[in-house]
């Protein structure tokens, strides 16, 4: 059996670059979703709203400077390669990758060491969060994204039970969307998860969010759920910057996984119009 | 568009209406979650502060580092609410002005019509765009908190909107 070596450094520069490169550029399929929202927007209000998103993420890229102050928590999904061997530390490397994409980038260091009682800055952003999962061959795939608090924080889960049916789950989520009302920037991208445990349907939410929103889920059911879910927030009247009319949301992304015979559990994670999230393969 | 000079005035105030489109041109003060906790425990045990509030507007905003050439890192505003528990206690002290992003609990409307305050909202997320009318900072107080820190803003044109005025009419009801 032979392995594919990779250098701890290659991790690094690769994980630094995607978090630099996220903070900086907005992706096509936001700004695309963006510009056809400033179409469709019926408040004059929020057009205006919407033209100064547009501008600021435009300004962002060309300046390379963070299109938002908080950069967020650095958040990573990781399939490892079962061929795969490295010259070092990989948690380690990635890490380090963090780090220096946060210092040499002028990105914001959010992190804070323990959560209750000291609450002091980490000063480099670490540590980040990393979902690494196995798989065949002899590539890393990494997905990362900053993750602001402002939509972090509105996001909620439920045990909810099979008897709740899809009208249940419905009705959690508009109910999480409508909680969260102004003040998670909208328009908002709606990361769902459903099923699995109750830490999974959680994890699926966030990964729900780091998927293009020019896409579906795969079960038409689910792609029609998402169309469905998106169109009922966007009635919900808060609109661009929460200041009124009928861009709420871009997208409702759903990802599923299979769940225990007693249960039906429902994440849902809320995501601002800075959805940042740049992939690479080594 | 309306043209607003900082520091407000009470006059001022009486003109602004909920969802009024507002430049802000002038000084105002930096301050979110770690610097609000510590002023307000200041108040409650009676001690002075070591930035002097009255009449002042308050921007909550935890700004990313500036680039070299930059006054100011991007510095869109973080959600209001979570200053919610203290806002109430500096308006009381003689605060005028808040620029936030989000709604706001009745205790804060409460204090804004009791005090003739003023609640703006500006675009969250727009952070580099907004930097662009913040001219100067300099620090004031607490920079061991980094990006909490609280500081002094120079700002010219600072895109906002009326969310909350002085008669409590407030631009987030649905």
């Amino acid at each position: 059996m032979s392995f594919r070596k990779i250098k701890a450094e290659t991790v690094t520069e690769t994980v630094r670059k995607l978090f630099m490169d996220c903070n900086y550029y907005i992706g096509d399929d936001i700004m695309n979703a963006l510009k056809s929202a400033r179409e469709t927007e019926q408040s004059e209000v929020g057009k205006s709203v919407l033209s100064q998103i547009i501008e600021n993420d435009e300004i962002a890229a060309a300046e390379e400077i963070p299109l938002c102050q908080d950069t967020g928590m650095a958040v990573l999904f990781v399939e490892y390669g079962d061929k795969v061997c490295i010259d070092g530390d990989f948690e380690q490397a990635v890490q380090e990758g963090v780090r220096r994409a946060y210092d040499e980038g002028y990105l914001r260091k959010s992190v804070v060491d323990d959560p209750v009682f000291d609450r002091v800055n980490t000063k480099d952003n670490t540590p980040a969060i990393i979902h690494t999962k196995i798989v065949k061959g002899d590539k890393i795939k990494i997905t990362a994204g900053g993750k602001g608090f402002g939509s972090e924080n509105m996001s909620a889960v439920k045990m909810l039970t099979p008897s709740y049916g899809v009208e249940g789950v419905k009705q959690f989520i508009l109910d999480t969307v409508r909680a969260a009302g102004p003040n998670p920037c909208p328009p908002i991208v709606v990361g769902v998860g459903i099923g699995g445990t109750f830490e999974r349907c959680a994890q699926l939410a966030k990964k729900a969010t780091f998927r293009r929103i020019d896409t579906h889920n795969p079960d038409e059911r689910y792609a029609s759920l998402e169309d469905e879910l998106l169109a009922e927030i966007n009635k919900m009247g808060f609109g661009p910057a929460g200041l009124g009319g009928n861009t709420s949301a871009l997208a409702v992304n759903i990802e599923t996984s299979p769940t225990h015979i007693a249960g039906m559990p429902v994440a849902v994670n809320i995501c601002c119009h800075a959805a940042r999230h740049k992939s690479a393969e080594i | 568009m309306k043209r607003i000079t900082l520091p407000l005035t009470d006059e001022q105030i009486s003109t602004l209406k909920a969802g009024d489109s507002v430049l802000l041109t002038g000084t105002m003060i930096t301050g979110r979650d770690a610097a609000h906790k510590r002023l307000f425990e200041l108040c409650e045990k009676g001690e002075e502060l070591p930035v002097d509030i009255k009449g002042e507007t308050i921007y909550y905003v935890g700004p990313a580092p500036a680039k070299p050439g930059y006054a100011v890192g991007p510095a869109g505003p973080t959600s209001s609410y979570r200053m919610d528990k203290y806002a109430p206690t500096l308006l009381d002290l003689g605060l005028k002005g808040m620029v936030g992003k989000g709604a706001r609990n009745s205790e804060v409307i409460d204090a804004i019509v009791r005090n003739h305050a003023v609640y703006f909202a500006a675009i969250g997320g727009a952070a580099a765009l907004i930097a662009k009318s913040i001219k100067k900072t300099e620090p004031i107080c607490y920079e061991d908190l980094g990006t909490e820190s609280v500081r002094r803003y120079y700002v010219e044109d600072f895109p906002c909107v009326v969310a909350i005025d002085a008669e409590g009419n407030n631009v987030y009801s649905y």
